[in-house]
């Protein structure tokens, strides 16, 4: 019954995970992959977590927040504290890398309880500045020089929490509670009156999508060597909102391939970091003028191959494909 | 006879700024009444609907509901209460399948938490089965069924209208409030639309609160009527008493008669 | 003493802010768009000033003058060319396009010319120090606060009293009506934006002239205050944005004075916050309304 209902596609999700997770570890135990390579890699696994978790928030509540580099960030310091300065595993700092971003977004969340739209967005905007400037003033973390971390960061780990991510958020959306987080994107007011507590999933989106990000803070801060403030800057909020729009807001698979076509591309263009902005800023309005749906609208990947779909993976799989 | 009103409106009213919109008002509704609620454009009926949903809170006055006082509940707890509603202009959730739409109005009755949707765990399956279910028994009754997958934007107008009241119904109302449900529907369809309400009126023992600009059609459905105009009750009664009733006259002179 | 020096440095800065501040208000008011790419305006004008002064070796109020003129055109630019297309567009989608065009702007500056900063030269204005009631201000001060009080003595000038004025203040009331009324109502925006740029060009110049440095990233953060001012103040409201900025100038300075320099860039947004949470119509509220 279970196995029916999940459909074919989380099985089919399960496998495409499994042999690309394979193929990767092979060529790295077969030092097939240098230097470059992997970095891109990993760099593709953040901000793949960073853009689905980012998803939640404005593409299924409809929250436009543009502050979430902030719970990078205080996900990145709160598990190099863990490690570097408590000597607890690497494990233990993912989790309170998480934990301690979702109590950012439960505090951001908060405020979101009375904010909409544009106002919403600066506040977001706002709460990232702040823990940029706490930082930037806390001693304990290094200040403006940052803070050493050691390098922990392994493919399994990033693998497992990107599939991790995708099917938690996956699962919450494709559920009464995702529906809900929906009925507020599409109308408050309604919803309201449906006997949603839209306040209660506003909060309970932010918080989920800010332990994500946290957990994608854990792994950035034990990859990179060092953090400092100035890698959680509102242009980093930028970039992963990017992602999220160009991929179409409300679209999990689109956030996914966006991210990872953008990061590889940013990847190339990172000897000419003007130019990869000017590329990012074009695409942005570009998207905005001529395709504001994005990539993929609010479809998912499942819906492309299929007539008629079938539960699965996707909000919108059900629809039938015009 | 004389029992408890479902919902009693005693000398609620709102101002916003300088303006009371909606002011002293009375009204007390029986469980199985199905009462309509006329009054010329602009006299505050939606205004009073918001009142009772708890989209605006009342400035003076209270609501009661079921004996319980209602002022200052956020509109979902209202709505977990019993009064349920629909919006003048049709504020469906566009992007959301028909059957989803109806769906999202019946979470508040989902047995399954967060964590079990997650995890995947039993009670997610067998609480989304029977939202699926009890869903599509309310868009049979609408005959909205064939048209489950489409996107609510998509539907033809009357058909979201219904949907509408389907979506409300999904809400588990003691008390419906249907705000101009035969809106921008010619009179076969409004027809249709009046037994419909009278149907699930009964089926689900419900007591029906109606806004409706078509005088002929409050007259011939309602049992009692109230009169809203410039945010006063102006007149109760029975049809035939509200069609001799000089105030609710002299309200309407001027304005064309539908 | 050293409070009061503050509280004058605040003030200059605050009439920095209070300048970009209406454009943001003013553009908020009519088209509703959080328009991110004003502070970018505000650099644009400081080059301009740069430039006008150095290559075109024009002294103070001519390259005031001049680069007013040339924002006013770059605003009506951006606005036709990427927030026209969009107004009936949904708000996050013009909300992500101006971030684009912000973007856009600091990146094409920096891919033309480096990202190097610049000094304006230390000429432009006689400095002098003044004392007054036995404190010394330079005279710097006082000029930008004039330079600055008359610009906005001159908008509500352009508001109240002309007819542009009055096309504004009807079209941030309700667009449709002022079109049935036979407003142009593209033109209107257009002004809008023009007198809004024409703003932050002159802040541009007024903050190169006082603090000399100017870089390609200089607008970002005074941007970012500013729309703090202009929600502080009200937003849409023209006074509420001018006493915001002020406001914002003398709290930031006092943050300094208090000890905390480090934390002053934060005090904007912690101000933000508050203001959104306690007290979202801003300091002047919705009674005394007066949107443009």
């Amino acid at each position: 019954m279970k196995i029916l209902k999940q459909g074919k596609t989380f099985w089919l999700f399960i496998l495409l995970g499994a042999v690309v997770f394979g193929t990767v570890q092979f060529m790295i135990a077969g030092g097939m992959l240098n230097q470059f390579y992997l970095n891109t890699l990993f760099s593709i696994a953040i901000y793949t977590i960073l853009a689905v978790s980012l998803h939640l928030i404005i593409g299924i509540t409809g929250q436009f927040s543009i502050g979430h580099a902030g719970f990078l960030a205080v996900g990145a310091y709160a598990s190099a504290i863990m490690t570097m300065k408590l000597g607890l595993p690497f494990v233990v700092a993912l989790v309170a890398g998480g934990l301690a971003a979702a109590v950012a977004g439960l505090l951001i969340g908060i405020p979101s309880l009375r904010l909409k739209g544009d106002y919403l967005a600066i506040a977001t905007l706002g709460f990232g500045e702040i823990v940029r400037i706490i930082l930037l003033n806390m001693d304990y973390v290094g200040g403006a020089s940052g803070l050493q971390v050691s390098h922990l960061t392994t493919w399994p780990w990033t693998f497992a929490c990107v599939i991790l991510t995708i099917v938690v958020i996956a699962n919450f959306t494709n559920s009464t509670h995702g529906r809900a987080c929906i009925s507020i994107r599409e109308d408050e007011t309604a919803a309201d009156a449906m006997g949603i507590n839209t306040t209660f999933y506003k909060v309970t989106a932010f918080a989920i999508g800010a332990f994500f990000a946290g957990i994608a803070g854990a792994l950035f801060a034990h990859n990179f060597y060092i953090i400092q403030p100035s890698n959680f800057g509102f242009l980093k909020s930028f970039d992963i909102l990017i992602f999220v729009v160009l991929g179409g807001l409300g679209s999990l698979s689109g956030a996914v391939i966006a991210a990872i076509l953008l990061t590889i591309v940013s990847t190339f263009l990172q000897e000419y970091p003007e130019t990869r902005m000017i590329i990012y800023s074009l695409v942005l309005i570009l998207t905005m003028l001529y395709r504001p749906q994005g990539l993929m609208g609010t479809r998912e990947i499942g819906s492309l191959f299929k007539r008629k779909g079938s539960g699965g993976g996707s909000v919108d799989a059900k629809q039938r494909a015009l | 006879m004389e029992q408890q009103p479902l919902l009693k409106v005693d000398n609620a009213g709102i101002r916003f700024g300088g303006l009371r919109a909606v002011a002293d008002v009375e009204m007390e509704l029986h469980a199985g009444e199905l009462v309509g609620l006329i009054g010329p454009n602009g006299a505050g009926k939606t205004t009073f609907f918001n009142l009772l949903t708890g989209v605006y809170v009342p400035t003076e006055g209270s609501i009661f509901f079921n004996g319980e006082k209602l002022n200052k509940l956020p509109p979902y707890k209202i709505t977990r209460r019993g009064v349920s509603r629909t919006f003048q202009n049709i504020r469906l959730f566009g992007e959301l399948s028909v059957i989803d739409n109806v769906k999202v109005a019946y979470h508040s009755q989902a047995k399954h938490s967060i964590a079990s949707s997650i995890f995947r765990m039993p009670g997610h399956f067998s609480g989304e089965k029977e939202m699926d279910h009890k869903a599509l028994d309310f868009l049979k009754i609408f005959a909205l069924e064939s048209f489950k997958d489409e996107k609510a934007k998509n539907l033809p107008y009357g058909q979201q209208r219904r949907l509408e009241i389907a979506r409300a119904l999904a809400a588990n109302p003691k008390l419906l409030l249907l705000d101009e449900p035969a809106a921008g529907m010619n009179p076969q369809e409004t027809r249709d639309l009046m037994k419909l309400i009278s149907l699930i009126r009964e089926r689900f023992d419900l007591t029906v609160l109606l806004i409706e600009h078509d005088m002929p059609l409050v007259m011939g459905v309602c049992e009692r009527i109230y009169v809203l105009d410039h945010g006063q009750m102006i007149a109760q009664g029975t049809p035939d008493e509200i069609r001799n009733n000089p105030k609710v006259i002299e309200a309407y002179l001027g304005e064309e008669v539908s | 003493m050293e409070l009061v020096q503050q509280l004058v440095n605040g003030i200059s800065l605050g009439s920095i802010y209070a300048l970009i501040a209406l454009g943001y208000t003013m553009v908020y008011g009519i088209v509703k768009l959080i328009n991110f790419a004003h502070g970018d305006v505000f650099m644009v004008g400081s080059f301009m000033g740069f430039y006008s002064i150095t290559i075109l070796d024009l002294s103070f109020f001519p390259a005031l003058v001049l680069t007013m003129a040339a924002c006013a055109l770059f605003g009506v630019a951006i606005e036709r060319i990427a927030y026209k297309p969009l107004r009936n567009a949904t708000r996050i989608a013009a909300l992500i396009t101006a971030i684009g065009v912000s973007l856009l702007i600091e990146y094409g500056v920096i891919y033309f010319r480096g990202a190097q900063p610049e000094a304006y030269p230390g000429d432009v204005l006689p400095k002098e120090t003044i004392s007054l009631f036995g404190l010394s201000v330079s005279s710097q001060s006082i000029f930008i606060l004039g330079v600055s009080v008359a610009l906005m003595i001159l908008l509500q000038f352009i508001v109240h009293k002309t007819k542009i004025g009055k096309a504004m203040r009807a079209v941030s009331h309700d667009a449709d009506a002022a079109r049935l009324m036979g407003i142009n109502v593209n033109n209107t925006i257009s002004a809008t934006f023009a007198i809004g740029s024409a703003l932050a060009g002159a802040a541009g110049v007024i903050f190169g002239t006082y603090y000399i440095k100017i870089e390609p990233l200089m607008g970002i953060i005074p941007g970012l205050k500013a729309f703090v001012a202009a929600v502080l103040g009200g937003i849409g409201i023209i006074p509420g944005a001018m006493v915001g900025g002020l406001l914002l100038g003398v709290i930031e300075a006092l943050v300094s004075a208090l000890g905390y320099s480090l934390w002053r860039d934060g005090a904007a947004f912690v101000v933000l916050i508050l203001i959104l949470i306690f007290l979202p119509s801003g300091l002047f509220g919705k009674n005394v309304r007066e949107k443009v």
